[in-house]
């Protein structure tokens, strides 16, 4: 009897414990093994363009660089010292030396945020546009978004080893969140009367769409781009624990060292980098609202 | 549950379901301005929305052209609506994302005419509501009486048979209103377009209307000329509607009174009352007896004079300002206002001062 209180009524009944663990683990490792040549085909594109992007980065000139945020930050303030502090500020990345570590955080951000916006805004109009889809689509979003960034990371290891293409795979799932929702968003809160005047002067549904939804949902569609830049900035980093390279690692190494000096250092590089490219995507969506408002 | 006579409340609470008309039925004849009048949530909106499908009644048929709009395809409702029907809205629905000429040649264009051909159109209209020059302009440039003949533009770019304008000069200020109801009345002579006018100012019903209905949760109370609605009201509802028609008419110098801000003793004397008027930087002041009974009125001018000459004000008081009593209307007031150079004293039978009116407050009363 008393065993039966122990076993059933004090605890959770031990019986009952799933332990599913294994059985998702084999599942994945099999279809890793089934699939290899597909994936092995993913893997190389994902390569090549990462690097790619790299290259592009590392022809430009350092200086170059430097002058394109100036002026880039310049034109969308409409004010040159913003522009000459965000110059400044990249300068400070260069002295530190961690110039060739940026280039290669950047061109995974790079290459994420391209991949999430080319996925996320097809998704955010189909989600907009149909309500099956959005019964379909949000719970997964939702776990998408709360599920802890680390669950991504071994999957990814598993089906493309370490490195960068799991780094990319992570961050994309990761980052497409707030691409999607705030595409559907923008697209379900443009102004009922001005939907209900497009469709009264005989629209189609893609008429109505592509000439009056998407125009004016632009701001919003930007926001969600800023938004998955910084979500893709702030997950490349994690990802310097499954072998991506760049800024994140620097931290991984001099974190795992105890060697607060090393690790603040590319730290603060990588807050440098988010702000500036926060603030010129903010500059943009800010642009985009003057249109759209006319 | 409305077939057994329940009303529209009570069906309300015992199905969740709103009804949002109920048994209406109008014929408009073409060429006509056909005007549905009715306090908000009376369904007039969602009857203008069920002529372009917007809204789909749950039974009944909308007809136009012996067409049954509420049965038509897709495809043929995209074709009724970009040729026969256009509506101009409340809030003007402009695209704020395109220029004045793109949000005039918007239905033309989702119909695919060349773009010269189009915008050649769309100048001819701009030109006829007088916003020749603004056309590159965008949309927040403009005034709301500038966004609504946009809209109207905009309506008439398809050359429909059929106009629905759904409260289309209700967000506009009282001035640009009258100017835009005398503009629709010209192009409405000029092009004859069938226009279904919704409104909730029974002035601007009787202004536009050859026919008017009135309306009240959901149903219809009365279909008639302006003339037959206003000499034969159906119920008390439609009557004090109607009654509402010219506030002048019905507001009396009690509704619009206030207090007189300045007021003087006759025995007072010159510096006093000098002293009194540049307190409250008034021009004249009323000037009463022990028992407010009024006197006259004095401006500042006579009270410098007086005090010059060491007169007593007495000599310098205007003894015929004009005066009327409190249950006079507005509509007689109006006349006076205009003629006299101060605010109008309201005095009862005794001659005691009840109270004045102001030109403002007369003017301001009737917006």
């Amino acid at each position: 009897m008393n065993e039966f209180i122990n076993e059933y009524i004090r605890r959770f009944p031990s019986a009952w414990q799933l332990d599913a663990g294994d059985v998702i683990d084999n599942a994945v490792k099999a279809f890793s093994r089934d699939h290899q040549t597909g994936l092995r085909m993913i893997k190389g594109t994902v390569i090549s363009s990462v690097s790619g992007i790299r290259w592009l980065l590392e022809t430009i000139p350092w200086a170059v660089l430097i002058l394109a945020v100036w002026a880039l930050a310049w034109r969308q303030t409409k004010k040159w010292y913003v522009g000459a502090f965000y110059a400044a500020m990249m300068t400070f990345v260069g002295c530190c030396g961690f110039w060739k570590e940026m280039l290669e955080t950047l061109s995974v951000v790079i290459a994420a945020v391209i991949l999430c916006t080319a996925l996320g805004f097809p998704l955010g109009v189909l989600l907009a546009m149909s309500d099956k889809a959005n019964r379909v689509l949000r719970p997964i979003l939702d776990t998408m978004q709360t599920m802890p960034s680390w669950v991504y990371l071994v999957p990814a290891v598993i089906l493309f080893g370490v490195g960068t293409t799991p780094a990319l795979l992570a961050t994309t799932i990761y980052a497409i969140v707030p691409m999607v929702r705030l595409t559907s968003h923008g697209l379900l809160y443009v102004d009922a009367e001005m939907v209900e005047a497009a469709r009264a002067f005989g629209s189609t549904r893609f008429q109505t769409l592509v000439k009056i939804q998407i125009p004016q949902a632009i701001p919003t569609i930007m926001t969600g781009v800023n938004q998955t830049i910084m979500m893709a900035m702030s997950m490349v980093v994690t990802c310097a624990l499954i072998g991506a390279k760049g800024l994140g690692m620097e931290i991984l190494v001099a974190t795992n060292r105890v060697d607060m000096g090393k690790s603040l250092f590319p730290g603060v590089c990588i807050v440098i980098v988010a702000i500036i490219l926060d603030r010129l995507t903010q500059a943009a969506v800010k642009r985009s609202e003057v249109i759209a408002d006319g | 549950m409305m077939e057994n006579g329940a009303d529209k409340f009570t069906t309300h609470r015992k199905t969740g379901a709103t009804v949002a008309l109920w048994d209406v039925s109008f014929k408009v004849r073409e060429g006509e301005i056909f005007v549905i009048i009715g306090l908000s949530g009376s369904g007039k909106s969602t009857i203008i929305r069920c002529f372009n499908k917007l809204v789909k009644p749950t039974s009944g048929h909308p007809i136009c052209d012996g067409r049954k709009i509420d049965e038509m395809e897709s495809r043929e409702l995209i074709e009724f609506r970009r040729n026969t029907i256009s509506m101009v809205f409340q809030h003007f629905g402009l695209f704020t994302h395109r220029s004045v000429i793109d949000n005039v040649t918007y239905g033309l264009e989702i119909r695919g005419m060349p773009k010269a051909e189009r915008e050649e159109r769309a100048m001819g209209l701009i030109r006829m509501v007088g916003l020749e020059g603004w056309e590159r302009k965008s949309i927040s440039n403009l005034s709301g009486g500038m966004k609504q003949r946009v809209g109207i533009a905009r309506a008439l770019a398809n050359d429909p048979k059929v106009l629905l304008m759904d409260e289309p000069f209700s967000a506009l200020d009282p001035l640009v209103r009258r100017d835009m109801q005398f503009e629709l009345l010209s192009i409405q002579r000029k092009l004859g377009k069938t226009i279904l006018f919704i409104t909730h100012d029974i002035n601007e019903a009787f202004k536009l209307g050859d026919t008017i209905a009135i309306m009240r949760d959901g149903k219809i109370l009365q279909i008639d000329t302006p003339e037959g609605i206003s000499t034969n009201p159906v119920d008390e509802y439609t009557r004090q509607f109607v009654e509402g028609a010219d506030k002048a008419k019905v507001f009396s110098a009690r509704n619009v009174m206030h207090a007189p801000a300045c007021l003087i003793r006759e025995w007072e004397d010159p510096t006093n009352a000098i002293r009194e008027m540049r307190k409250g930087e008034f021009s004249s002041a009323y000037v009463v007896d022990g028992m407010m009974r009024l006197k006259g009125v004095l401006s500042i001018d006579g009270a410098l004079k007086a005090r010059g000459g060491r007169l007593p004000i007495s000599d310098y008081i205007d003894r015929n300002p004009v005066t009327t009593r409190e249950d006079v209307l507005l509509s007689d007031i109006m006349p006076l206002a205009a003629e006299s150079r101060y605010p109008i004293a309201v005095i009862d039978e005794a001659g005691t001062l009840k109270g004045i009116v102001s030109k403002a407050a007369v003017i301001a009363s009737l917006i």
